[in-house]
């Protein structure tokens, strides 16, 4: 029987028939940590006395969570993460540099890698065909160390797409329709490969927020083949060289198959507390709602930006909107500066925070009150995540997120154009 | 054999209940992260529990953030193992990591309260209120020599490298 992109990738790097059930030990080409987890994987580096980094240039260590720091607490543990770095000589990309996911499907993962980070949406660079999953400081410490680490070869379910977006309509709701359909435990253990004609119509960008969720269908990774869209997109990054054709085969064995039919999706939020709490954005019409949110490793990029600059364009945020939008990497920033989109936005109302996580995790720059209730572009919507545990999280779509912004309560974008 | 009391958890307790992330500014004082530990599911568990007490959840416990620190607290607490229907891969991962068994077994016959037993070579838990007994999978042997050695560090310092 043929392989999977997981067997497939996961054969090549433990030097194994690997097959979903198996458990290897497989090299990894790419590990990383950010600043919440990252002073806890350099202490268990440390306790392992491991002294040396296997691959310095395969290392790295972002500042994005809480950057610029907030606080003497998170300034000390920033300290600690540049001596580190200063002292091992791995590669660091501090205040300002932007999200670490971002960072890497940029300028480091590539097609067929195995990529390791202390953040559970290291998941993201799936979407340009790389088997990327998320660990604990721990494991990550060893990767550190050793260049390796163990895997259970996950089974797959094979998510087969056709057709492409309506106006309005974008890969979030796909996303946010497949976690409600599935259930936030509905992969765990598992891999989302996605596959179908319909992919050519899913740009590396709507492939990115696609795999950076499939954690929260509790998945190991989210694959995407490598193919022509993903040789434009490196090509695009100045990294043609990184690019190798990457597919399953038409004879691998999948746990289950789901269509998803692009054409037929529409405007799609999670209500609190949980991301497999779906609803159609119309259906909660009249829910009123204090800040809007863009940005993320989910959205954040320039797609999303343009997406919400052609909604708001000659548009006011409506008066209890706190308008916040963070774009995910200096790129990115640049990008929309030059195209004009974040004049529109701070025309609009924006506040624009410096390319990083911002409000995603309560720790600064857009923190709720109790009471409060936050449409977000982010990926988890968890009580307690944004600040108080008596606000509300819905997400939603860089699109429905506009529209928000202008209406003051969640709307689905067709309404305002 | 692990003895306590079960302080009883419904469905999808993720990592923001066990450690909040607005909490993150503590993850370098743990003593000061710890008394946080299920805050968001239960403002009183870091009063209430005792050493050699456990989580009992129900389905996907501990899904969402990889932060180790979720599981670092919950074993700070003295609680002896998570015993839960299913769990998240990264929490599950993180826990045997740090020497915290964790346990599937079918949860729903136990309260709130009631004392358990778990013998861990057998693979058994008794509930000593209700009488009841339960059965847990076993782990995969990688993982049962990590928790033999009290954690994946302890583990690599031993053997230098993974043994599968």
């Amino acid at each position: 029987m043929g392989k999977t992109l997981a067997e497939k990738i996961l054969s090549l790097k433990s030097g194994c028939d690997a097959r979903a059930g198996d458990i290897v030990i497989a090299q990894v080409d790419l590990a990383f940590a950010q600043d919440t987890t990252g002073p806890l994987t350099i202490r268990q580096f440390q306790a392992g006395n491991f002294e040396r980094l296997a691959n310095p240039k395969k290392t790295v260590i972002f500042f994005d969570h809480a950057a610029p720091s907030p606080n003497r607490e998170l300034a000390n543990d920033h300290r600690l993460m540049r001596q580190f770095a200063r002292e091992t000589g791995c590669l660091i990309s501090d205040v300002g540099g932007g999200v670490c996911h971002q960072l890497v499907a940029e300028s480091l993962a590539k097609p067929g890698d195995v990529v390791v980070g202390a953040d559970s949406h290291t998941v993201t660079a799936g979407g340009l065909g790389a088997f990327a999953t998320g660990m604990g400081s721990s494991d990550v410490a060893v990767v550190f160390a050793l260049g390796k680490t163990w895997f259970r070869v996950p089974e797959s379910i094979k998510i087969s797409v056709t057709g492409e977006f309506k106006r309005g309509v974008m890969a979030k709701d796909l996303v946010l329709q497949l976690i409600g359909a599935i259930g936030a435990d509905g992969a765990t253990y598992k891999a989302l490969e996605f596959g179908g004609e319909g992919l050519r119509n899913l740009k590396i960008s709507d492939r990115l927020t696609i795999a950076n969720m499939a954690v929260e269908a509790g998945a190991k990774a989210g694959l995407f083949p490598a193919d022509r869209v993903t040789r434009a997109y490196l090509n695009h990054q100045k990294r043609g060289e990184d690019y190798q054709a990457l597919a399953a085969d038409n004879d691998a064995g999948y746990e289950s198959q789901i269509n998803i039919n692009l054409t037929a999706l529409e405007p799609t939020v999670a209500k609190p507390h949980q991301v497999d709490n779906t609803a159609l954005a119309r259906e909660l019409k009249g829910t009123k709602i204090d800040q809007v949110f863009i940005g993320t490793c989910t959205n954040g990029r320039l797609e999303d930006i343009a997406t919400a600059a052609e909604i708001l364009k000659g548009k006011k945020r409506h008066p209890r909107i706190r308008f916040i939008v963070a774009p995910a990497s200096p790129q990115i920033m640049l990008d929309a500066i030059s195209a004009g989109y974040i004049r529109t936005l701070v025309e609009a109302g924006a506040v624009i925070m410096p390319p990083g996580c911002a409000a995603c995790l309560g720790l600064h720059q857009g923190v709720l009150a109790s009471g409060e209730a936050c449409l977000s572009t982010a990926n988890r919507n968890f009580k307690g995540r944004m600040g108080s545990p008596e606000a509300f999280i819905y997400l939603g779509s860089p699109a429905t997120a506009a529209a928000t912004v202008i209406t003051g309560e969640i709307t689905d974008p067709r309404d305002v154009f | 054999m692990l003895k306590g009391k079960a302080f009883k958890f419904g469905d999808g307790i993720s990592t923001d209940h066990i450690i909040p992330g607005r909490y993150a500014y503590l993850r370098s004082n743990l003593p000061e992260l710890a008394k946080h530990v299920m805050e968001d599911a239960d403002p009183d568990f870091a009063g209430k529990v005792n050493k050699g007490d456990f989580i009992v959840g129900g389905s996907n416990f501990g899904l969402g953030s990889s932060r180790e620190h979720a599981p670092l607290v919950i074993k700070m607490a003295g609680v002896s193992a998570i015993l839960a229907k299913s769990v998240a891969r990264i929490f599950f991962r993180n826990a045997i990591n740090l020497g915290l068994p964790v346990l599937i077994c079918d949860t729903d016959g136990i309260d709130d309260g009631d004392k358990l037993e778990v013998d861990l070579a057998k693979g058994t838990v008794y509930d000593k209120t209700r009488g009841g007994k339960l059965t847990f999978g076993r782990l995969p042997k990688v993982m049962l020599d990590i928790l033999d050695r009290g954690g994946l560090v302890p583990y690599i310092q031993k053997y230098g490298d993974f043994k599968l």
